[in-house]
Parts: structure tokens; C-alpha cells; sequence
């Protein structure tokens, strides 16, 4: 295992020099060593998903056995009668969830597509900066400002609005029973804000992948800014745009200490269209009730935590194929 | 499809006075040459441009000064010059793409038909859909083919299925690319051939009826073959619009064009700075035969870039 320098000048090395210089081994053994992290690196991830799937289902398994499709289809969670139906908590969990990305898609692709396509250079600098700000603040921190600011002045908000619409049909339903500050709405809102930068800050990024080509193109051809934003921005975004509601969307259904803050823990929640009454979702329950659980009620709340791993990851998988097809559609023959 | 329907097409707009602008007496004025077409009926080819001092800057830098021309109506008219000497830079001042660039400031005067481009009250968009572009690399959207004709005059308000089949059609003849394309309007744009792209892309930008046509090296990413048809297709587009194109190849300049300017560096001795400019604007035949100004001839004999 020599090296054989190759002479740069002179005559040609005859053919078995040459042989065993082109088999020089030459970086084989970092690249070896490499390629050994790099593989371990991978086999890691899989092992880590694993184990969590393994010892989270074993957990629950007790209350999937036991309740079966009660478990996941029953609003009736009544754990000192050991009844536990978590139909509730994922209605708690879909309703703030839609609420939050509901008002925090909008607001994010203005923001991205101001700091993009509109704002002044120096301007779009300081949007990034304080996106980024916001996304680095702690979710309880999110929390507690709904508590301190949002929740009275949403309660006699909600009050009044109960007041106006007594008695009126629908809207008596959605809007009639909100007495604290506490509700699926307050939670949707300050999930909303909380997702915002994320989905601001991907969304950015997938905009700024817009060729400058195209953009000239359809500016050359007498487009104007919002013309040429809806007929090439958009349409070339489409795909990232969809990934990066996905990805608000996941943060979420995953917030568990705001929401626990701010959902009003309703004890056993209810599926039902008044979002401005109490509720809970998946993860406060689990937040707030594991540490005093045991037996049947453990594997209840651990269950939930699969549950929702699983919808979360059927989201993933779900969206990455729309992503796909989405730009394929667009990037092809529309 | 004649220039003046364009005008007609979008009647309120703030440039609208171009079209009724006593212009086409206006005699080129540079070097008092008269324009090859003139001859025939005797009369001058009316001015499309009157180019006086113009400067552009990018954040305070100067990077082209002293640019003086005219552009007489179907004339192809070819910039040329070493890279860095602003040629693409001047032309994309012609229909404001310049305005995209934060920190780019025009200084000068940009006449065209006697309204200066760079007023206030001037629409960057109106200015556009009278002169049209077609860039360096290919650029169709990635929409099928009929839609990225049909991009402009949709833009432009026309939505009615039988006249875009009718513009469509019409701007694809005119780039030579009908015959090619017309079983798959639906298909993907991305789908044609380098050149059929690029062709794809003069269809779309005639298909808005532009007075003007704008071109940035249009033959650079493209092969031989190809660019040879996009030069055939000039010769037949110039009589129905004035074209301005920038090229790298000195070749294609003496083949298409009518007139060249001739642009070059000029670094300053104490700063350092580039600074592009006009050094000669004159019949093509003249710059390639006898310049007045040898920076031209060593350029155009090989001699320098």
C-alpha cells in the first residue's frame, strides 16, 4: 500500500506503474471513517424512533387493549369511573389547532411576501430579525401573555357576545357559552400567534427561491407587482408553501404549556361547536394530569401521547406527498 | 398586427400622449446619418429613442456614463462591447427593468417618441407593455405553452377564449415556432428545446403587440443552429417593430443589425473604478469597416476583448 506519485514530466510510467498508482489508497481511510459516522449517524435516528414508538405504545398498550375503539371514540373521560374516551381531547386539539393556523396562514404569507417581494431592503433586514426574535421566544412565554393580557378582556368580550346572541339559532351554538377567558378560541389565538414566525420564516425562504427570471418575465411583459406575485410567486411556491403550513400546523398540535394556560381545562371535554367555552387537547391533559396517574388512567394519558404522534405523523407523510404532487402540477403543464 | 393598435388596445394611460406625439418628424440627429430605410421614401424613419447623457448608478457607483444615441423605428440596433462595459445595463434602462434593482438611479434623458421615461407621472407597467424583453437565458413560465402566450394579453385584460386562440396563434407564426408547437399548446413549456424556449419567449413578448422589442444577449445559451433561426427571425420581425439587442458575438451584430454602439470600459487611474460608456454609435457597416475611434477598431479587428 505505497503511494506512487505520478511523474508530471518524463516518460510515461509503464503500465503496471501506472495500475498500482491509480490503485493508490490514497484518503481511503478517512473516507472510510466517514462514511462509519455518517452511517451510525442515520442508524441512530432509526433506533431513537423506534424506541420511543416502543416504549410509549407498550405503555399505553393496557388502555388500547382494554377500551379498544372506545378508547379513541368515546368523548366520555371520566378516569375515577375508568371510563376513558379521548374523542374530546382531539376535537380541543383539531379546533385550536385549525383556529391557529386558520388566522396565522394569511397573516404569515403577507408578512413573507412584504419582506420579499414589497418592503425596502433595510426594512426586509429588520422583519427577518424580529421574525426570527419571535420565533426564539419560549412557548410559555407565549402563555403567560395570554393569560396576563389576552384572557380578562376576551372574557367580557366573550360575555357580551354570548349576551347579543341569545337566542339566535348557530350562532347561539358557537358563540353563547363563553363566560371565563379561557377557551378553544384563546388558545387558537395565541397558537396563531406563536406559529406565525415559523411559517413567515419558511415561507420566505420558499419565495426567495422564485427565479429572478421569471419574475422579470412577467414584469417585462406590463405585469404589475401584484399581478406578477399571484401569476409566478405563488403558483412557483406553492409546494414549500403547503410544507411550511405543515410545519405550523404540527407546532401546533404539539403546544402543550400555552395551551394548558389557556384552554380553560375543561375536565371532561366535550365535542362541540361553542369555541368560546372551555375544552382541552391531547398534550395538556397529559401535562397536566401524568404525575398523580397510575394503572389504567397512566396508560390512558400515554396513550394519548401516541395517538397524537401517530396524527402528527400521518400529517407529515400526508403533506410531503401533497407538496410533491402539488409541484409537479405547477411546475409542469398547468 | 401594426404598433398603433397597441396604443388603442389600452386607451387610459399616462404614456398615452406617445402615440399622438408629433414624433415621426423628429430626424436622427446623431452624426447626421439618416436611417438605411429613409432612403427609399425619401423622408427620415421617425425617432423611437433619444438617448442624451444617460448615466446609471447603482448606490451612489457610476457604472455607465455618457450615453448618447437615437433609435430610428424598425431599425435593429446592436449593442456591443467588452463584459462589464454596461451594455445590459443601458439596454434594461429602455423599458425600466432597472427600477428593480434597490440603490439603481438613471440619470439623463430617455426619450421615447418625445415623452421622457423616467418622468414622474410615467408608468413603469405601460412602459413595458409597449416595449417588450426577451432575456439572456430562456424564461418561459412553467405553465403550458399556449398559457405563456397568452400570459400578456390576458394581463392586458383579454380573456375571451377565440381571441386568445387568435393571439396566440398569431404570435407563434410570428416567431417561427407555430408549426413546431401546434399540436401541443397544452404541454408543459418546459418541455421545448433551448431555442424553441427562447422563440417561445419572442411569441410572448410580441404577443402583447409591443412597439419595441428588447433583447439580452438572446443567442447565448443557445447552439449555432438555433441562434441562426433566432436571426432570421429578427430580420422578419424588424419590419413590424424596433428592435434593440445586446450581444457579446460581433458576428451577429455585423449580420442583424442596422446600427452598433460600441461600448467600453474606462477604468479610473486613482480609483480603480469601471466605469462603462458609449464610445461609438454609427451604421453598423461603419463600425466594422472604418470606426472613428480606435478603441472601436481594436475591438471590432480582435485586437482588445
Amino acid at each position: 500500500m505505497t503511494v506512487v506519485d505520478l511523474p508530471t514530466n518524463g516518460p510515461a510510467p509503464a503500465s503496471a506503474e501506472m495500475a498500482s498508482a491509480l490503485a493508490s489508497s490514497k484518503g481511503a481511510g478517512p473516507d472510510k471513517a466517514f462514511r462509519g459516522l455518517a452511517v451510525a449517524a442515520g442508524v441512530t435516528v432509526l433506533v431513537i424512533l423506534a424506541l420511543i414508538t416502543y416504549s410509549t405504545t407498550s405503555s399505553a398498550w393496557p388502555a388500547f387493549t382494554k377500551y379498544g375503539a372506545g378508547y379513541f371514540f368515546s368523548t366520555d373521560w371520566r378516569p375515577n369511573q375508568q371510563h376513558f374516551g379521548i374523542l374530546g381531547f382531539a376535537w380541543g386539539t383539531a379546533v385550536i389547532s385549525f383556529i391557529g393556523v386558520l388566522l396565522a396562514v394569511p397573516t404569515s404569507i403577507g408578512i413573507a411576501l412584504f419582506a420579499t417581494e414589497v418592503a425596502p431592503r433595510r426594512l426586509r433586514r429588520s422583519i427577518t430579525t424580529v421574525m426570527d426574535l419571535l420565533a426564539a421566544v419560549p412557548s410559555v412565554v407565549f402563555g403567560l401573555v395570554g393569560v396576563l393580557v389576552l384572557r380578562v378582556p376576551l372574557g367580557k368580550l366573550f360575555r357580551s357576545i354570548g349576551d347579543s346572541v341569545h337566542g339566535v339559532p348557530v350562532l347561539r351554538d358557537v358563540l353563547g357559552q363563553g363566560s371565563s377567558g379561557t377557551s378553544l378560541l384563546t388558545a387558537g389565538i395565541v397558537l396563531a400567534i406563536m406559529i406565525t414566525p415559523i411559517i413567515t420564516s419558511v415561507s420566505r425562504e420558499v419565495f426567495n427561491t422564485v427565479p429572478r427570471n421569471d419574475k422579470e418575465g412577467a414584469l417585462a411583459l406590463g405585469a404589475t407587482r401584484s399581478e406578477m406575485i399571484t401569476g409566478v410567486v405563488i403558483p412557483h411556491s406553492l409546494g414549500g408553501l403547503t410544507g411550511a403550513v405543515m410545519l405550523g400546523l404540527g407546532r401546533a398540535m404539539g403546544e402543550t404549556i400555552a395551551v394548558t394556560l389557556l384552554i380553560g381545562a375543561s375536565s371532561s371535554p366535550r365535542i362541540t361547536a361553542n369555541i368560546l367555552g372551555p375544552s382541552d387537547a391531547m398534550p395538556a391533559a397529559i401535562a397536566r394530569n401524568l404525575s398523580e396517574a397510575s394503572g389504567d388512567f397512566r396508560a390512558a394519558l400515554i396513550g394519548l401521547g401516541v395517538t397524537l404522534f401517530v396524527i402528527t405523523m400521518v400529517i407529515n407523510v400526508g403533506s410531503r406527498r401533497l407538496v410533491a404532487v402539488v409541484d409537479r402540477r405547477m411546475k409542469g403543464a398547468a | 398586427m401594426p404598433p398603433e393598435t397597441t396604443t388603442d388596445a389600452v386607451p387610459a394611460s399616462p404614456v398615452d400622449e406617445v402615440a399622438g406625439a408629433d414624433d415621426v418628424t423628429t430626424a436622427p440627429t446623431l452624426g447626421g446619418l439618416t436611417h438605411a430605410g429613409a432612403a427609399a421614401d425619401g423622408a427620415p424613419a421617425p425617432t423611437v429613442f433619444d438617448v442624451t447623457d444617460l448615466s446609471v448608478l447603482y448606490s451612489g457607483f457610476r457604472a455607465v456614463r455618457g450615453v448618447k444615441l437615437d433609435v430610428a423605428k424598425n431599425d435593429i440596433t446592436a449593442f456591443i462591447g467588452p463584459s462589464g462595459c454596461g451594455k445590459t445595463t443601458v439596454l434594461r434602462c429602455f423599458n425600466r427593468m432597472n427600477d428593480l434593482i434597490d440603490g439603481a438611479k438613471v440619470e439623463g434623458s430617455l426619450k421615447f417618441h418625445g415623452v421622457d421615461l423616467y418622468a414622474k407621472d410615467v408608468n413603469p407597467v405601460e412602459v413595458r407593455r409597449r416595449i417588450g424583453m426577451v432575456f439572456q437565458k430562456p424564461n418561459p413560465f412553467p405553465k403550458s405553452i399556449f398559457e405563456n402566450v397568452a400570459y400578456g394579453p390576458k394581463l392586458a385584460g383579454i380573456r375571451k377564449k377565440a381571441e386568445l386562440d387568435e393571439i396566440v396563434e398569431q404570435a407563434l407564426r410570428g416567431s417561427a415556432l407555430w408549426d413546431e408547437v401546434k399540436d401541443r399548446l397544452g404541454k408543459s413549456a418546459l418541455g421545448l428545446s433551448g431555442g424553441q424556449q427562447q422563440r417561445l419567449c419572442i411569441a410572448r413578448a410580441i404577443a402583447v403587440r409591443p412597439e419595441v422589442i428588447l433583447m439580452d444577449e438572446p443567442c447565448s445559451a443557445l447552439d449555432p443552429v438555433a441562434t441562426l433561426r433566432i436571426e432570421q427571425l429578427m430580420q422578419e420581425l424588424k419590419d413590424e417593430y424596433t428592435i434593440i439587442i445586446v450581444t457579446h458575438n460581433m458576428q451577429q451584430a455585423a449580420r442583424v443589425s442596422d446600427r452598433t454602439a460600441f461600448f467600453s470600459v474606462d477604468v479610473d487611474a486613482t480609483s480603480g473604478d469601471r466605469t462603462g460608456e458609449l464610445v461609438e454609435y454609427d451604421r453598423t457597416e461603419k463600425i466594422f469597416s472604418q470606426p472613428s475611434d480606435s478603441r472601436t477598431e481594436d475591438y471590432v479587428t480582435g485586437r482588445f476583448g
